[in-house]
């Protein structure tokens, strides 16, 4: 279970995030939706100790994020990033296997390639994709690797980042029914921020809404509709009236 | 009030140039923790040797050798005026090995390889790349910053002695092929002359310039700002400031191995 209490985090003058209090359960896949820049990705690199807050809690299975052994609890985390964020100087097999190839869960050469180009088929992908450069492959096919490097080491945490920005209905349909299966099959914990209502309704058990730093509102998706919140129904809406103010 | 106002310019400049030394010397000592500390990234390390040293090594070689070749001809020149053209192969090898060969090879690295770690890893980190990174349980200082580093500190002093037998070749090829200098002559000046004091004084150059401009390099790249502008500025700066810090350095050590 990740439990966040009271976490808040300021740039410079920006309070990004104001008090965040939120739990998820394990084995359960919450998304958090909210606008651009309401600190949704700040509030998951805060889990994962990526971003310090400066204030409030943040406990995996009890334990405190900040004074947890590092490597340790990394390892019960995977990763998809926005962009993916493979790393462009080594083939698709190894940015996989990545965590197969090093630290505390090195396994031999042979075997780490063989379970990266299963993952890599876990996403959909050919085993001719593990010899080739990130460069080369379209983004919806970096996406897919970026997810097979996530579930790599079958990590109890899962998070996705905007899964399905900058992907075509289809492609992102996809993404979002690979994230349900793999998450549903393996057990995993999952968080998922996105401003894509298709992926949270593919995805999503519950729903929380972050806006001006707080968690406005939260619960299971299928009451998301009857929320009765203005902020989650002008979200939902995609209405440009409402208490979230729209620049124009 | 007014006339407060330029001290207090003065009081912000020197807090900012002191804080960015505490920065830079804490990432420096940082760096040198990470290296002798496990895990170390041999794959890593294998790779920056070769672009910091094998891949850097034509530039090297031309710019020492036309470097000697127009100090051959400077020193005849200049020495003509006053009957001293016999001492180009002394003042070619002193100039080559003392000043010449580590400083411009130190440059050479700044603009070929402190440029390009510092771009490789600001775009890692406008990408994210050094984010997935923490979360693949990969400390980036182990990863990017420390094999980086090594290999310019191990490497780079061999570039400057190769750069240092290219550079006296240079002279040696002007002074023997226009200037009519005698060819064993020449050779003989030259290793008679030079001293081991002076060899020592270019590897050591060689080895603090390396880590200044690697380290210049890791440090910008690693504090980039974002987008492409972000990575431009982190080029830039990490080129300018290996390059200022390298000449500071160059007259450092040569007050300590030439003014006692």
């Amino acid at each position: 279970m990740i439990t966040l209490d009271k976490v808040c985090k300021r740039f410079d003058d920006n309070a990004v995030l104001r008090g965040v209090d939120l739990t998820i359960a394990k084995g359960s896949s919450m998304v958090i939706i909210g606008g651009s820049g309401t600190g949704k990705s700040v509030m998951l690199k805060c889990i994962l100790g990526l971003v310090t807050p400066d204030s409030g809690t943040i406990t995996v299975d009890g334990e405190d994020v900040t004074r947890a052994e590092r490597d340790a609890l990394l390892a019960r985390f995977g990763m998809l990033f926005q962009g993916g964020a493979l790393f462009d100087s080594l083939p698709v097999w190894q940015n996989v296997a990545f965590r197969l190839l090093r630290g505390a869960l090195a396994r031999p050469r042979d075997e780490a390639r063989a379970i990266a180009i299963e993952k890599l088929r876990r996403v959909g992908l050919k085993p001719d994709v593990a010899d080739r450069f990130p460069a080369e492959l379209s983004g919806g096919m970096q996406k897919r690797v970026g997810l097979a490097r996530a579930i790599a080491a079958e990590p109890e945490i899962i998070f996705f980042d905007e899964p399905t920005t900058g992907l075509d209905p289809i492609m992102a349909g996809v993404i979002n029914d690979l994230i349900r299966e793999i998450v549903s099959e393996m057990g995993a914990t999952a968080l998922t921020i996105t401003h894509d209502m298709s992926s949270v309704r593919a995805i999503a058990d519950h729903v929380a809404m972050l806006h001006d730093g707080v968690i406005q509102w939260t619960g299971p998706v299928s009451g998301m509709d009857q929320s009765g919140d203005p902020y989650v129904t002008q979200f939902i809406s995609g209405s440009a009236v409402g208490p979230i103010e729209a620049v124009r | 009030m007014s006339l407060l106002a330029p001290l207090g310019i003065l009081g912000r400049f020197v807090l900012q140039v002191l804080a960015a030394t505490g920065r830079v010397s804490l990432f420096a000592f940082s760096a040198v923790g990470h290296m002798l500390r496990p895990p170390f990234y041999a794959r890593e390390f294998g790779i920056a040797l070769l672009n910091v040293g094998w891949l850097s090594l034509p530039v090297v070689g031309l710019t020492a050798l036309f470097t000697g070749g127009a100090l051959a001809l400077q020193i005849y020149s200049g020495g003509a005026r006053f009957n001293a053209e016999a001492v180009v192969p002394q003042i070619v090898a002193i100039g080559m090995v003392r000043e010449l060969g580590p400083v411009l090879v130190g440059l050479m690295i700044a603009a070929r390889v402190t440029s390009s770690i510092a771009a490789e890893i600001a775009t890692m980190k406008v990408t994210e790349q050094i984010d997935a990174l923490v979360t693949l349980s990969t400390d980036p200082m182990k990863y990017l910053v420390a094999p980086r580093v090594l290999a310019a500190l191990i490497v780079v002093p061999g570039l400057v002695a190769i750069g240092d037998v290219i550079g006296i070749f240079g002279g040696y090829m002007v002074a023997t092929g226009s200037l009519g200098f005698n060819q064993a002559a020449y050779l003989a000046n030259t290793v008679n002359f030079l001293e081991a004091r002076d060899i020592v004084s270019s590897l050591v150059k060689g080895c603090a310039f390396g880590g200044i401009a690697a380290l210049m390099g890791c440090y910008f790249g690693m504090h980039s700002g974002r987008g492409a502008q972000g990575v431009g500025r982190a080029t830039k700066g990490s080129v300018e400031a290996a390059a200022v810090l390298i000449l500071a350095a160059n007259f450092l050590l040569t007050g300590v191995f030439f003014s006692l």
